[in-house]
């Protein structure tokens, strides 16, 4: 507190009104300066959108929008463009990570909010924040190294076959792996927030702490979890690397975990090299990036209003 | 005073995180009548009330000795059954706490619990303990409403009503009209009066006015020790104690 | 009662088996990367560029990527920086008592930072073609300056919001302009600065999506910002395509590297971030 008094008192100390404009001006340029990047930053959201449809115009031109979603034929050098393929892969990758890491996360953090001794949660979160620092390039590795054998050797014979180990499942796994920091870290926020006096109606009317938590404390988190989730989905849409090395990249509808698959980051991720020597590919795969930018730009909005509502209620 | 005690309190000391919250508490809880705990703020009063449903249980740092007995079972005996013991009581906190159900699902959830699963039989409960605490009429058309669109004072009388529904003998209120308007207050304090024909009562309060027009007995509690017990005039109007005559010195009847 | 108290034993179980898997896949993932990138770590990854033919098992190392990746990373952070501070700073101190457009702005932030890497590669990328930019160090800083922005506002955000409103309101009522405050405040957070620096330095240097399309690659270490610039998790994803055993092992030895780099970062984050909260209490 004392130094920054100092600080002020040597200018404001000195009371010559032309100091004083000069302050007051640089004060008002400054404002106006940070307005502008402000606004910039932001509508930086407006110009990404604006300028991948601008870039797929010319195949918009030549195929519906019904076409190009619902159509599973890939051949590029024809012209053909059907992104059912990628669209579907997408779907089962996100899907098996978000069955293997909802139920997951939720669990771990209903245990660290409802039920660990302090030194267990002191140990614990450390490691859950280190695990949302890892590269998803080391995810992939880890993917290639650990969960293809393991798919492979241990889990794959028993339900089909033959199988490489690269599949949807592999895609699944390593993105539930990723996604499980950010589950966990908004559902145990969402879960302190609840008052103890309501778990302890609950508990004087002799239920058990689980009973409380089934009953009671789940169902007041509710819409923090589906908010959770639906930020989980959202950023399991839109992993490229790691998803792309353990998947199989091939253009065909997975009917199976086992099955290969081709999301579309990976999509645009192997081919951008193309990208320009084939006529229209460029604009195909800047509307793959278009597709993922608007379904992730929903499902981010829809879940961070779910959260500032809930934050608004708590807040009374 | 010659009634059987239905709560019996043996020497409880209360540490929370190495601060002596309740110094040997030994005090007999009158069966069948309303007792009121006064005592100026932070001095146990609370404490002392939640230790009777064993809700400090898992308060860090929680250390307590002694025994508390309910009909003639110490409630912290290691093999006693904290469920069990919490069915017998019902606690109405300061503020309304309705759960995130509707209002037949709130008074339904503890019988649900503890087995009762029969429509018919779930609500005649509900009804029967609505129009026990006087909400019937005001919410028997809307029984599948969410119960926090209910008002303050209607959530209160909610919460006593679910309360009730697991067949309690004993009710514990904690400073629970301080949320309330005087007209909501009123009717849970006439509540807690006709209530006492079938339960034992014991209410936390700092409104002296309060304990005066409801309860039977008072205890007056001061840094965590118990000054003073007697019946309601007596304390109020006629104190032994010399701490007890400073508290109540500005009470005019 | 004895089948709710069986219930309950077996969540609560299930409760810590989830736990130790959640918290377990930490040292499982580290762990696989230290135990089959280790045999192929020696000097020369750190040391040299790749000699000729090092893709097909002779020699050399990846020092091309790490200079490439930390120069990268650091011109994206800097710049990200002169653009993240002023816009924190506006957010927070000009903006009060327009509480809904500050919210507003805070929320459009937290959704560009839920846009993924490739998306903001993309863009970079139409960026790139549209000035006549190739694929260049340049590119790359240009594409994860965009994906760093967001994290360093909210990071910066966050911490300035944890200096006292007496402490603004304090130097608002000696005169101070709104700049010379702010001056004040940012003293005041320097800790945090350091850890939103930091965070966005971890997550750019471990990204590839938004580098693939605009950094290009090379073996050398770029010294312009028109060369195209190697990055580590580039390097990595090569090395791990090849057949050859030797370089798909060196692979390995170089994720260990960016594993190591990444964890030291992040440890630090976290460390300052524990000292930054004790400090303010």
């Amino acid at each position: 507190m004392f130094k920054f008094l100092t600080l002020t008192t040597s200018s404001t100390f000195t009371t010559s009104t032309t100091t004083m404009q000069l302050r007051l001006l640089k004060d008002k340029i400054l404002a106006k300066l940070m307005l502008v990047l402000t606004l910039a930053s932001v509508s930086l959201l407006l110009v990404i959108g604006i300028g991948l449809y601008y870039k797929s115009i010319p195949l918009l031109q030549r195929l519906s929008w019904g076409t190009l979603l619902t159509s599973g034929v890939w051949k590029p050098l024809k012209g053909l463009f059907g992104f059912y393929p990628f669209i579907m892969g997408t779907l089962w990758v996100t899907g098996i990570a978000i069955i293997i890491a909802l139920p997951l996360s939720l669990l771990t953090s209903l245990y660290i909010v409802e039920y660990a001794p302090a030194r267990v949660k002191r140990a614990l979160s450390p490691f859950v924040n280190l695990l949302s620092g890892i590269p998803p390039v080391i995810f992939g590795v880890w993917g290639v190294l650990f969960i293809i054998p393991l798919i492979q050797k241990y889990i794959a014979p028993h339900f089909v076959e033959y199988s490489t180990g690269y599949s949807v499942l592999a895609g699944g796994i390593v993105l539930a792996v990723m996604i499980f920091p950010l589950i966990v870290s908004i559902i145990s926020e969402v879960l302190r927030t609840i008052p103890q006096e309501l778990k302890d109606a609950s508990l004087s009317l002799g239920a058990t702490k689980w009973e409380t938590i089934k009953k009671v404390v789940l169902r007041k988190a509710l819409p923090g979890i589906i908010a959770a989730t639906v930020l989980a989905i959202s950023r399991a849409f839109g992993e490229t690397i790691a998803v792309l090395m353990v998947c199989g990249n091939n253009a065909v509808v997975p009917h199976s975990v086992f099955d290969t698959g081709y999301p579309l980051p990976a999509l645009i991720a192997n081919n951008y090299g193309e990208m320009l020597s084939i006529p229209l590919y460029d604009s195909a795969l800047m509307f793959a990036a278009l597709l993922l930018f608007i379904i992730i730009l929903l499902f981010n909005i829809i879940s961070r209003v779910i959260l500032a509502r809930l934050e608004r209620k708590l807040a009374v | 005073m010659t009634q059987t005690p239905h709560i019996s309190v043996q020497h409880l000391n209360v540490h929370i995180a190495n601060q002596q919250i309740l110094k040997d508490i030994s005090i007999n809880i009158p069966d069948k009548k309303v007792t009121s705990i006064i005592g100026p703020s932070g001095c146990g009063k609370t404490t002392l009330l939640k230790t009777f449903n064993r809700l400090l249980d898992n308060t860090a740092g929680i250390k307590i000795t002694g025994k508390v007995l309910v009909d003639n079972e110490d409630i912290y005996d290691p093999a006693a059954e904290v469920t069990h013991i919490r069915k017998k009581m019902g606690l109405l906190s300061q503020r309304p706490y309705p759960l995130p159900m509707s209002i037949y699902d709130n008074v339904a959830y503890g019988p649900r619990i503890h087995g009762t699963r029969e429509k018919a039989e779930l609500d005649q409960l509900v009804e029967e303990q609505l129009k026990a605490t006087g909400l019937w009429n005001e919410v028997k058309d809307r029984l599948n409403t969410s119960a926090s669109r209910l008002s303050i004072g209607q959530q209160q009388r909610l919460c006593l009503a679910r309360g009730l529904a697991v067949g309690p003998e004993i009710i514990l209120g904690d400073e629970s009209t301080s949320a309330l308007d005087p007209v909501s207050t009123a009717i849970i304090e006439d509540l807690f009066i006709s209530l006492k024909e079938k339960y034992t009562i014991v209410l936390v309060t700092h409104i002296l006015r309060q304990a005066r027009r409801v309860s039977d007995y008072i205890i007056f509690v001061y840094m965590g020790k118990i000054i003073e017990f007697g019946p309601t005039e007596e304390v109020l109007l006629n104190p032994k104690q010399e701490l007890t005559k400073e508290y109540v010195k500005g009470y005019i009847s | 009662m004895r089948r709710r108290k069986l219930e309950e034993l077996f969540f609560r179980s299930l409760m810590v088996l989830s736990t130790v898997i959640v918290g377990g896949s930490f040292f499982l993932i580290v762990g696989t990367i230290f135990y089959k990138g280790a045999p192929y770590m020696n000097l020369d990854m750190i040391t040299k560029i790749p000699g000729g033919g090092f893709y097909i098992g002779k020699e050399g190392g990846v020092l091309n990527a790490i200079i490439g990746s930390i120069y990268v990373a650091g011109g994206a952070t800097v710049l990200g920086l002169l653009i993240s501070i002023p816009v924190a700073i506006f957010i927070n101190m000009y903006m009060d008592g327009k509480k809904f457009l500050s919210n507003t702005l805070r929320m459009a932030y937290d959704v560009l930072f839920g846009i993924p890497s490739i998306v903001y590669g993309a863009f970079g990328f139409l960026i790139m073609v549209y000035f006549g930019i190739r694929a260049s160090l340049l590119g790359g800083i240009i594409a994860v300056t965009l994906l760093v922005i967001p994290i360093l506002v909210r990071t910066l955000d966050e911490v300035i919001r944890t200096v006292p409103g007496e402490l603004r309101d304090a130097a608002l009522s000696l005169g101070a302009t709104r700049w010379e405050t702010a001056k004040v405040v940012l003293r005041q957070i320097r800790p945090g600065i350091f850890t939103a620096i930091l965070l966005s330095f971890g997550r750019a240097v471990g990204d590839v999506a938004s580098v693939m399309f605009t950094a290009g690659f090379s073996d050398n270490i770029p010294t312009s910002l028109h060369q195209p610039a190697a990055t580590l998790p580039l390097a990595i994803f090569f090395q791990l395509g090849s057949a050859v055993d030797e370089v798909q092992g060196r692979g390995y030895a170089s994720a260990l590297i960016l594993t190591i780099i990444v964890l030291i970062i992040t440890i630090l984050a976290e460390l300052l971030i524990k000292k930054f909260s004790k400090f303010r209490n």
